[in-house]
């Protein structure tokens, strides 16, 4: 009997007769989708040049990616002061790692200073003051934007979505009560409306003479949605845990701060935190819908590069270049979040 | 005295709930009283006279019979009339789509469920919006013009300025195909439970489901056909210049379609996908163990609690295709969003009124549904100790 892989591949795709018509069936699909992808993508493709006149093999124009990117990194930052936004993409970088890399006590200390301070540092990078020359919101844009709009919603939306899970918990009717119509209002409006809602009242209702930054408002806005459908997730966590746990505790002396904080709510949130991603790559999703209040970030930016005359019909390049980085991250968010469903 | 009272539970809970309450009140004043002081100062009016104002905006697509001289609640109305629309027509296609794809996925097949596996994992990590555009800027706007439609059939053209379909001429015949729909859902419906009442109590079997494939299946369609037979076609001919008769169907329309379908159809071919691996080989054993057929293992076992396992997420899939329409107003689709909370709102500057309205609609509809999911799940539960 023969082993190795070929003969297995062999009867994966030629098994029997219904098989193997499905299979070239299959392949001529497939081949006649991807060749024309693959010419215009790699082989007809232009990568070297710097105007729109060196793109003439017909395929796609990547020269156009290439003298945008500083665009679509950054939106219409200052170029000179681009490192800032560099420093900014290497906190995350560092934060990623200290996630990836440190284990234990090391990666809560390393975790708990980057919560305290990251948010601060991050603001005062990109928008400047205290040394640093101050640069209008409206000014950020692109990957850089995309990805402050998620971390600053996040921020918003994580300790939120734990206390509104906890209240819906609660013994306590008129706090679960709250609690609820919180979470089912924002779950269940659209989040386009949201962003519309968020820009056109939150400057209504606050004193006048006080005024709230456009981008401000997007991130709130964004910050309630998602801190209702996180609720929802360590509310799953909250019920996944057995009873005992915190009868156990109840039982040791401890009340309720002490309870939830130091027994409950960390297991809670260890089985939440796969659900808890999932709705972070939704927010990283939904970030895009800021276009409808004129903020730039990378879709936005990829939108309106379309605009300019010097680059006409680079919609295509615009479109594969910008869904590519929105895939990526949100393919690696994924990846991460099945990971740690698997390690509990 | 003081510390035993702190220390009882009750006392506190009141305590607690007190301040929450309190604190929630005079944040809610204060927001109030803000929004208007700021409004006396803009000049904005408030109340909801607006509605019976004339609108003067003008609504490219719309099934009520709307013009921009009507009032400002008749756009309201048209808003949700093209929500409810694409809404519905996509629920539809992206039900089937997904369906088809969370079976592929399941196949014994290895390519073919690569295949699906792949479109899963690149529609479920990519944007909505950029679907919505994608189609809009980047397929429809790029199709031919008009006098080179791609033309299917003969009966369906797209160009650039959208889809162009058959109209019917007489709407009347498809009213009562439908009636006639509904009155063989109802026999069906009293079929089934004579069916079982009966089973229940003598043991005799009926073939409700033989009956259900020609009351639910074949009737329907024979319904719908012998309407379309009825009543005559406006059918689209292609023209020197242009294309004559049908009903064009907006690029809007058809890129926010297209983009809603290809997206959800990931999410709900992971839905039945999970649906059908819920449903333990065990039990697909132990009915047939037990003498059942075929049929009656996959109607009366597998089917069942596959189902039990996907109403409840497709159900809040539908009304997430339903709040996603909203995207529309990235590309100027008169959904309810993009009208009202757009176009009107630009005119009367009635933000509070209109913002309210528009979020009424999206919470009316999502109670209607968990309210039905809650019946559901109640007639469905497990039935345990």
């Amino acid at each position: 009997m023969r082993t190795g892989t070929l003969p297995v591949w062999q009867k994966r795709l030629f098994g029997d007769l219904p098989t193997a018509i499905v299979t070239i069936l299959l392949a001529v699909l497939m081949v006649a989708a991807l060749v024309p992808i693959l010419r215009w993508g790699l082989f007809n493709a232009t990568w070297n040049g710097t105007t729109r006149a060196d793109c003439v093999a017909g395929g796609a124009c990547w020269v156009f990616i290439k003298a945008r990117f500083g665009q679509f990194m950054y939106g219409l930052y200052p170029p000179g002061e681009r490192w800032r936004a560099d420093l900014f993409f290497g906190l995350i970088g560092l934060t990623i790692a200290a996630i990836a890399f440190l284990r234990g006590r090391k990666r809560v200390i390393a975790l708990s200073a980057i919560t305290l301070f990251f948010p601060l540092i991050g603001v005062w990078l990109l928008g400047g003051g205290y040394g640093l020359e101050p640069v209008e919101t409206r000014n950020w844009g692109g990957l850089m934007l995309t990805l402050f709009m998620s971390i600053y919603s996040a921020l918003i939306a994580v300790p939120l979505g734990i206390l509104f899970a906890l209240g819906r918990q609660s013994e306590l009717p008129v706090i679960r009560i709250i609690s609820v119509i919180f979470i089912e209002f924002w779950r269940g409006v659209p989040i386009i409306a949201v962003i519309f809602l968020a820009s056109l009242l939150l400057p209504l209702i606050m004193p006048s003479g006080i005024g709230v930054d456009r981008l401000a408002r997007a991130v709130i806005g964004l910050g309630l949605v998602i801190a209702a459908y996180i609720a929802e997730a360590v509310r799953g966590g909250l019920q996944a845990l057995p009873k005992g746990q915190g009868e156990a505790a109840a039982a040791l002396g401890l009340g309720y701060w002490k309870t939830t904080f130091l027994i409950t709510l960390p297991q809670a949130l260890r089985i939440a935190l796969p659900a808890m991603t999932n709705e972070f790559i939704s927010l990283v999703k939904n970030t895009t819908l800021v276009l409808v209040v004129s903020i730039l970030d990378l879709l936005g930016i990829a939108q309106a590069s379309l605009a300019d005359p010097n680059w006409v019909g680079m919609n295509m390049e615009a479109y594969v270049f910008a869904g590519a980085i929105y895939w990526f991250i949100c393919f690696a968010l994924s990846r991460w979040s099945r990971a740690q469903e698997r390690a509990t | 005295m003081m510390t035993r009272w702190l220390n009882d539970k009750t006392i506190r809970g009141y305590i607690w709930q007190a301040a929450v309450l309190i604190g929630l009140v005079v944040m809610l004043v204060f927001f109030v009283r803000n929004a208007s002081e700021n409004m006396v100062k803009a000049g904005i009016a408030s109340g909801f006279n607006f509605l019976w104002r004339s609108s003067g905006i003008d609504v490219p697509f719309d099934l009520t019979g709307y013009s921009p001289s009507d009032t400002i609640f008749a756009l309201f109305w048209a808003g949700v009339v093209n929500t409810l629309f694409v809404s519905a027509l996509a629920i539809v296609l992206a039900t089937a789509l997904g369906f088809l794809i969370g079976l592929a996925r399941l196949s014994s097949h290895w390519l073919l469920s690569s295949i699906a596996g792949a479109y899963v994992e690149f529609v479920r990590n990519i944007p909505l919006l950029f679907f919505v555009i994608f189609w809009y800027f980047g397929v429809i706007a790029s199709l031919p013009q008009p006098k080179d439609s791609v033309s299917l059939l003969n009966l369906f053209f797209l160009n650039n300025r959208g889809l162009t379909v058959p109209r019917p001429i007489d709407g009347a015949p498809f009213l009562w195909a439908w009636l006639a729909i509904i009155a063989f859902a109802f026999l069906q419906w009293g079929v089934s439970r004579f069916a079982a009442a009966r089973r229940a109590r003598t043991g005799t079997s009926f073939p409700s489901g033989l009956l259900a494939l020609v009351t639910l299946g074949l009737a329907p369609v024979f319904a719908l056909i012998a309407a379309s037979f009825w009543t005559g076609w406006d059918v689209p001919v292609a023209g020197k210049f242009n294309l004559r008769g049908g009903t064009v169907l907006i690029p809007e329309f058809v890129a926010l379609l297209a983009a809603l379908v290809t997206y959800s159809a990931g999410f709900i071919a992971e839905i039945v996908r999970g649906g059908l691996l819920a449903v333990s080989r065990g039990q697909r054993e132990a009915a047939l163990a037990l003498g059942l057929t075929q049929g009656q293992t996959l109607w009366l076992v597998v089917i069942p609690q596959a189902m039990r396992v996907i109403i409840p997420p497709m159900t809040s899939q539908y009304l997430n295709i339903l709040k996603n329409s909203s995207f529309g107003a990235a590309i100027a689709y008169p959904e309810l969003v993009s009208v009202f909370m757009g176009s009107a709102l630009n005119n009367t500057g009635q933000a509070i009124e209109i913002i309210a309205m528009v979020l009424a609609v999206y919470l009316f509809f999502g109670l209607i549904v968990s309210f039905a999911m809650n019946v559901f799940n109640s007639r469905m539960a497990l039935v345990t100790r």
